[in-house]
């Protein structure tokens, strides 16, 4: 955990998932898993947050919030689908208000699969989002050259 | 009177781990009034049936909520079972209201932590969650998942627990109880939690009969209204009694749900004592044809499932009522005349599932 220059904090909002991912996003954080030992908190404002998790789908009516959450976001920013849901629209990739997975609307960076994704797996997909968050802030380093 | 001013709230909030939107109209820091707005979360997913057989559905049911998940799965293996008069064992009923318990605990300790982080008493949180652990290990020794099983099947359930793991079981609840309450000791002791939730949020039993509240927002409000009492899976030969509050208050609400932590832990010690061998399945035949209701008691309340079957492997319909549905009436009720600042403790005390209420 060497490269990270500072604690990310993340963003969690839930697109149109069943509450399995949801809980176990916020289990990451409680002690058990205790995201908090590497700086990780989860914050309720985008302004404030590095890391964009979408659990669930996205439908009709949730496109425009979630394109809203993303734009208030301050780069360099990161986006991860969490679930299965959020990776393709899993068992409800048949339903009528079920546009399909996050990528359709937001280029997705880190994908965590499973129903539902486990705690583990959950951490282990934002700390790969945090190696892509800094690769991001070089690249903006390099162009306005400071 | 002042000057009104509408405060959106929501669909993305830090108190809300799911998104539902309400304008609240404001004079000065009352609220007036509260319109709702939800559809956020909206799948479609009682259409699936046109998709999917009936005996796939059991996962489709079982992913309508993922913190009531077995309870989901079972009303709706209920009825299916019920329209083919199928009859289950009587170990799989014991061993699927052992399962519907500890999912009403673990339901109910995360909601005591979110209560608890919408105040703003953050170690609390985090010591509910902690505990919750501890029956997350025991459904994933037992089924191999911990938020979403698919344990329940028509006909029965598709695994066993040894009579060791059992015991083992009810070992950790003894744990778990020591540990409960001390923890609980605090949201009903502690003067600043207190200060909080008592004599906020008021519902008289009238408004809570009238609106249709159900689970711990009636019982709190002295509406005796628990489905378990109709006897379902194994409840019938245990002995229990609905847990009233009559004050109606935020208070009130989160002193019944303490208290169903405890009759769960109970109600699970009775089933080990009681559990049948046998057989935990039986074999399923034909497809379903006719139609049937059937209600269950979960973590929020009554929920209500409909089925209809034409002789086909496909349902012709499948309807849900879930309890966050029947509740937002009073929800509503009681956010007239708050303070803002309630809100957010006013909008968890109903228990919102908001992707059961849209499905």
């Amino acid at each position: 955990m060497k490269f990270v220059k500072k604690s990310p904090w993340i963003l969690h909002y839930d697109g149109s998932s069943c509450n399995g991912c949801d809980i176990e996003v916020l289990a990451c954080l409680t002690p058990l898993y205790d995201v908090e030992r590497f700086g990780i908190i989860n914050t309720g404002n985008p302004k404030h947050a590095d890391i964009l998790l979408i659990t669930g789908s996205v439908n009709e009516q949730n496109i425009p919030v979630v394109k809203q959450l993303y734009e208030q976001m301050a780069e360099p920013k990161v986006v991860a689908a969490i679930g299965i849901c959020a990776t393709s629209g899993g068992i409800f990739a048949e339903c009528y208000n079920v546009v399909g997975g996050v990528d359709k609307v937001l280029p997705v960076d880190v994908y965590v699969p499973g129903c539902a994704a486990r705690p583990e797996a959950i951490i282990d997909g934002v700390v790969k989002a945090l190696a892509i968050l800094e690769e991001k802030s070089k690249d903006a380093r390099k162009k306005t050259g400071k | 009177m002042g000057n009104r001013t509408i405060v959106p709230f929501g669909p993305q909030h830090p108190v809300l781990p799911e998104p539902i939107h309400l304008d609240l109209v404001l004079e000065d820091e009352r609220v007036v009034e509260a319109i709702p707005r939800i559809g956020y979360i909206h799948r479609g997913l009682e259409k699936l049936v046109e998709k999917k057989d009936f005996q796939q559905y059991t996962f489709v049911a079982e992913r309508i909520c993922g913190i009531c998940s077995f309870m989901h799965g079972m009303g709706y293996c209920m009825t299916i079972e019920s329209i083919m008069q199928i009859e289950i064992p009587e170990r799989a009923k014991f061993l699927r209201t052992i399962w519907a318990e500890l999912s009403r605990m673990h339901s109910h300790i995360l909601w005591l932590g979110l209560l608890a982080d919408a105040f703003g008493f953050e170690s609390l949180f985090m010591q509910s969650w902690k505990i919750r652990e501890q029956i997350l290990d025991i459904f994933e020794e037992t089924t191999g998942g911990r938020v979403i099983f698919s344990v329940c099947d028509i006909g029965g359930v598709r695994k066993d627990i040894s009579a060791e793991t059992l015991q083992k079981i009810v070992g950790i609840l003894e744990q778990v109880d020591k540990e409960l309450k001390e923890l609980t000791e605090v949201f009903l002791k502690d003067t600043s939690v207190k200060s909080r939730t008592k004599g906020v949020g008021v519902l008289s039993k009238q408004a809570a009969f009238d609106l249709g509240a159900v689970g711990p927002m009636a019982k709190a409000s002295g509406v005796e209204l628990d489905m378990r009492t109709q006897g379902y899976a194994a409840y019938g030969k245990l002995k229990f009694a609905p847990i009233i509050d009559t004050k109606g208050d935020c208070y009130a609400r989160t002193k019944v749900r303490i208290k169903e932590i405890f009759q769960s832990i109970d109600l699970i010690k009775q089933c080990v004592e009681l559990i049948p061998e046998g057989e935990i399945k039986v074999k399923v035949t034909g497809n379903p044809s006719g139609e049937y209701f059937t209600q269950i008691e979960q973590p929020r309340g009554e929920v209500v499932y409909y089925a209809k079957g034409n002789g086909s492997k496909f349902l012709d319909r499948m309807r849900v009522r879930t309890p966050t549905f029947a509740n937002v009436p009073a929800l509503l009720e009681t956010l007239k005349g708050c303070s803002l600042a309630d809100v957010p403790i006013l909008i968890l005390t109903i228990d919102p599932c908001i992707s059961c209420t849209e499905r």
